[in-house]
């Protein structure tokens, strides 16, 4: 690590940041067996000779995960190679039953394409390719470092895996944050996978390195990896654009290495250097054909193609008159979105069902720790619900108490209100005669409203409320009182 | 007791025999040559004979027979067997037990073949003398000081010394042909494509595949339409219509032009003079039925031999990767360190042919000489294939010798591994470019077998096969002297 | 042109196999004879010539995304050299 001169401290930087995100798809069965491809299965008992390397096996190509990741393709317009293949990638690791992975390298499925960010930003995009996932080491005693030998589940072997290379332009570790986020909207939406990162069905490794501002030229880079969650993401991108940034200054060369964050300690540790790249002797997988790609098929695929969130994000502000951060949130998941639009149609006010949906409801599932999907809330009721409390049938107060119960136990509000005895009671006699009783039974407060005392009304309007046990339409009370009182 | 396979299943589908009956003679017989031929890495007698009592249920209640009920077959140890130990010849797989059955062994299994025993090999199939073996060589029927040929040899010399009709083998470079014309039997390498690999242990995957070895090209023509066919578990087997290849077989070779290859006759005149003229007069049988012989010419064959040797250790070097000692086969301790465990595993597991090969290909990928050695090596493949694309342009089938010279001494090869590698001078540019071949009975050399190679267009075995059958019928070489083996061997029950 | 260009300490740690200096030394010397032949390749021109990835050329062999059932616990660790519990069992990873 040469010195070189220490930099003028007035000189600012900025990060430049590259992400590979893998993401496994959420397919029936592998990519190149029929195991089943689910998380979370008794150790080794989702694989096959296949997916085990045995002697003699041969992997087939599942055609959902081409159709899968073209799709995302399509989603971040990126172009569909007309020709593509399978390489394999060749090096010995325990998790790695045949010892070289089934990957694509100068063919990849997809390039180019890109990620806009919520501040307009664009993110392009270099590739996506597909491979397949490796095994899992487990260390005894939990470190790669201390343990005396380490124990092999190969379920997650031959899953299918999609690698998302950005160009190396995200500007800031927050940045990083939001292309994350937008990228799993974009695959939520298209249903290609559950990108749980604490499942490791999305995982992130970044190229860092930092320049001058102003300066176009790139920096030496490190590859940062293990970070498990988009929190780990920022912090990890922090420490590490701050760490280049102070050696830099003192005259330090970046070394092109590899680095893991170490979410414990806060920092990142170098663990083995870039410069002794592996060999990976790329060659073409000759147990596997290749692949042409139809224009057919893409206009297929794209017809099939759900609407993405930017797009529906914009209909909802022109379709629905919202505002564009209330689209923005109702949009953020397709579940929402289609809850959204169902209830809409059913009750045909748009602000209401918004103001519902992001306000009470959005508070209630948080309450019984649901979501939209997990509860048995639906559109309809939720429609019917409101129509209760616009037509007068119920206040906005027993509204909220059907709402609870909707998210926690579905139902019908109807239903709800009756058992419960939620309606408002709007009928003037019935009400008429609380008003006398109270008014008989409160003169001295009669006496002050009239010399003046204007609160004296409220008090009023209290007692009916309680002796009619919160039922009567406090609208109707309040209208009558006063002219009553004169 | 009948000898052909097709003899032995039409005498048990007449209850002239039980299946029973054909499988301990066959293991009798191969027990009995075994401390002479040591074809067999193992016998399988308790699976056999289960597989006879049923085929012999199945005659007993009149159901309808496979094509190959009850008839005795052996097949080389690359092929997994479910339930019994798979080696590929190699002591890194010695304890290796397959929990699935290849696809050829499915079809042999459902057309009532029955598999007496997994018989020997060269090392993953790299050899072409069977002396790679890890378990010992195996010996040549017709001469016991002699190789049976590679790396197909435990199979060539178990049909060769007339043990049981059928074998199955492999040819990645020759290894089918080769030892067929080293004991005097019919070896086929069918399109590639034709036949499944699923199953079968990969040396080099775009150049191997699956063939009938068998004592006459009637049997290995049935076992061809057996064994042949789509599988959706191997990507590169071709979904084209398989057909009965035992219809095809013609006595008489009119209208039928046979290329003679320039570059290869003067490559034969270069061996031992009996050799070019038997070939010679293996041409003028070819005419005296019909044939028309037309010169053709494959001007790229010549660097058939460094294609090969580049492109066929390059696949095997990622193949073999596997054989770490993490999930099967033989560990060798390795100081508490994995990565040290899997070089010390494949030091001992691996021998002297297999580890040159992995080295070689792993350089012919390394970075910096892929293109100059994989790359451009796949280029003259195409420049091959091209070739013989112009050949069959002029002719229907190509006829070539299957190998230089007859049968070698044990031990005669092993010092220079370029000599060994010429034995597959005549039958690695078939190989390379794809198509069907197949090595007949010529005649005999210094009492030696010696082979005829038949080669035709993709997918066009039948023509072939075709070819072969009526040159055999013609001059019945096969038939004309006995093995040695079979001279010398005084096993009770090894038939007449 | 009989030199043998093959680092073999190089490429034999590529492969993961410990080679003896004994054997380094002997396939060394019996590269030489198959680099004869190998070199007489670099005369040909190729620029022109596509190569050869499959002798019979097929495209877009694909399966449908449908579950088979796997091999049984018992069956995948039958063979495994050495395991604990439900796991294959290997020595430590020392990068």
């Amino acid at each position: 690590m040469s010195q070189q001169t220490p930099v003028q401290d007035s000189t600012r930087y900025e990060a430049v940041i590259g992400l590979e995100v893998h993401v496994e798809l959420s397919t029936h069965s592998k990519m190149f067996c029929g195991c089943r491809n689910v998380f979370g299965a008794e150790p080794n008992t989702l694989v096959c000779p296949i997916c085990l390397g045995m002697p003699g096996s041969l992997p087939v190509i599942n055609r959902r995960a081409i159709e899968f990741l073209c799709k995302v393709g399509l989603a971040l317009g990126c172009t569909i190679a007309a020709h593509s293949k399978f390489d394999r990638k060749n090096y010995f690791y325990p998790d790695m039953p045949k010892n070289y992975q089934i990957s694509q390298y100068d063919m990849p499925l997809t390039t180019g394409g890109s990620v806009q960010l919520p501040s307009q930003k664009i993110v392009r995009l270099n590739r996506i390719h597909l491979e397949e996932d490796t095994g899992k080491n487990i260390h005894a005693g939990g470190h790669m470092a201390t343990s005396d030998y380490t124990l092999i589940d190969y379920n997650r072997a031959g899953v299918p895996l999609m690698e998302i290379v950005s160009e190396p332009e995200i500007a800031s570790p927050e940045e990083a944050e939001e292309y994350l986020v937008q990228l799993k909207t974009v695959l939520l939406y298209l249903g290609v996978s559950d990108v749980k990162m604490h499942e490791g069905s999305l995982r992130c490794d970044a190229n860092v390195s930092i320049r001058p501002v102003g300066s176009t030229t790139l920096g030496t880079k490190a590859e940062v990896k293990n970070m498990n969650s988009f929190r780990s993401v920022v912090r990890a991108l922090q420490y590490e654009s701050q760490r280049q940034e102070e050696a830099v200054r003192k005259g330090e060369r970046i070394v092109q290495e590899t680095r893991n964050w170490d979410e414990t300690r806060g920092l990142t540790y170098s663990t083995r250097s870039k410069e002794q790249a592996h060999d990976y002797r790329y060659f073409p997988d000759p147990d596997l054909v290749p692949l042409t790609i139809e224009q057919g098929m893409i206009e297929r695929w794209r017809s099939e193609m759900p609407e993405m969130p930017l797009t529906k994000r914009q209909r909802f502000v022109s379709a629905y008159g919202l505002a564009d951060y209330e689209a923005g949130l109702l949009t953020s998941d397709r579940v929402t979105a289609d809850f959204y639009e169902a209830a809409t149609a059913e009750s045909k006010e748009p602000k209401l069902v918004a103001n519902w949906m992001l306000g009470d409801v959005r508070k209630f599932l948080e309450k019984h720790g649901l979501t939209l999907a997990t509860s048995l809330i639906r559109p309809q009721p939720l429609a019917a619900l409101i129509k209760s409390v616009t037509s007068g049938n119920i206040s906005g107060k027993a509204a909220k108490e059907v709402c609870d119960i909707l998210v926690a136990e579905g139902g019908d509000p109807q239903n709800i209100i009756e058992k419960r005895g939620l309606a408002q009671v709007s009928d003037e006699a019935a009400i008429k005669q609380v008003v006398d009783e109270v008014l008989a039974q409160n003169q001295d407060t009669v006496a002050s409203y009239k010399a003046g005392k204007v609160k004296a009304l409220e008090f009023l309007v209290g007692q009916v409320m309680k002796a009619s046990r919160g039922k009567a339409k406090i609208e109707v009370v309040r209208a009558m009182l006063l002219e009553r009182l004169g | 007791m009948a000898k052909a396979g097709y003899e032995i299943r039409t005498a048990i589908a007449r209850k002239q025999i039980s299946a029973v009956e054909a499988v301990e003679a066959a293991l009798a017989h191969a027990q009995a040559l075994e401390p002479q031929l040591h074809a067999y890495i193992r016998l399988l007698p308790e699976r056999a004979l289960a597989k006879a009592r049923a085929i012999d249920e199945q005659v007993r209640s009149g159901q309808t027979l496979g094509p190959l009920a009850g008839v005795p077959v052996a097949v080389k140890d690359i092929f997994c067997v479910a339930g019994e130990i798979t080696t590929a010849g190699s002591k890194i797989l010695e304890n290796f037990r397959a929990p699935y059955s290849a696809t050829v062994v499915e079809k042999l299994d459902n057309a009532g073949a029955i598999i007496i025993g997994k018989t020997n090999m060269d090392e993953f199939a790299m050899g072409s003398s069977c002396e790679n073996s890890a378990f010992g060589p195996t010996r040549n029927p017709w001469d016991l000081e002699g190789v049976p040929g590679g790396s197909s040899g435990g199979s060539a010399s178990t049909v060769g010394a007339i043990t049981v009709p059928i074998g199955l083998g492999t040819d990645t470079g020759g290894s089918i042909r080769e030892p067929a014309s080293f004991c005097n039997i019919v070896g086929v390498k069918p399109t590639y494509g034709r036949v499944s690999r699923y199953g079968m242990i990969a040396f080099a995957s775009s150049l191997d595949q699956a063939g009938p070895m068998a004592g006459d090209v009637l049997d290995a023509a049935q076992t061809l339409s057996v064994i042949a066919g789509h599988d959706p578990m191997d990507s590169t087997s071709v979904d084209i219509p398989v057909p009965d290849y035992t219809a095809a077989l013609r006595t008489d070779l009119q209208g039928v032009r046979v290329g003679i290859v320039s570059e290869f006759e003067t490559e034969i005149g270069k061996s031992d003079p009996a050799m070019a003229a038997l070939y010679k007069a293996a041409y003028e049988d070819l005419q005296r039925l019909g044939a028309r012989l037309v010169d053709v010419r494959l001007p790229h064959a010549r660097y058939g031999l460094a294609t090969y040797y580049l492109i066929a250790p390059a696949e095997c070097s990622s193949n073999l990767a596997r054989y770490d000692g993490a999930r099967y086969g033989r560990r060798v301790d390795g100081d508490g360190d994995v990565f040290t465990m899997f070089e010390r595993t494949r030091a001992a597991g691996f021998g002297d042919e297999v580890k040159r090969r992995i080295i070689l290909g792993t350089y012919a990928l390394s970075a910096g000489y892929y293109d100059a050695y994989y790359v451009r090596a796949q280029k003259i493949r195409t420049l091959i294939k091209q070739d013989f694309d112009a050949a069959f342009e002029l002719c229907d089938v190509i006829a070539c010798p299957s190998v230089s010279t007859p049968a070698f001494e044990l031990g005669a090869k092993t010092q220079v591994p370029v000599a060994m590698y010429l034995m597959d001078y005549f039958t690695i540019p078939m190989s390379l470019a794809g198509v069907p071949a197949l090595s007949v009975p010529a005649g005999y050399v210094n009492d030696l077998p010696v082979g005829l190679q038949i080669v035709a267009r993709a997918f066009e075995e039948a023509t072939m096969l075709g070819v072969a059958h009526a040159y055999e019928r013609a001059t019945h070489h096969a038939q004309a002297r006995k093995p040695q083996v079979a001279l010398s061997s005084s096993a009770a029950g090894s038939g007449s | 042109m009989a030199d043998v260009p093959i680092d073999i300490d190089h490429v034999s740690q590529l492969a993961r196999i410990a080679l003896t200096k004994e054997e380094a030394t002997r396939f060394s010397s019996q590269f030489a004879r198959l680099f004869e032949f190998i070199a007489e390749l670099q005369a040909l021109d190729v620029s022109h010539i596509p190569a050869t990835a499959q002798a019979i050329p097929l495209l877009n062999v694909l399966r449908d995304d449908e579950v088979t059932p796997c091999l049984s616990r018992e069956a995948a660790l039958e063979n495994a050299p050495d395991k604990e519990g439900p796991y294959f069992k290997t020595p430590r990873i020392l990068e």
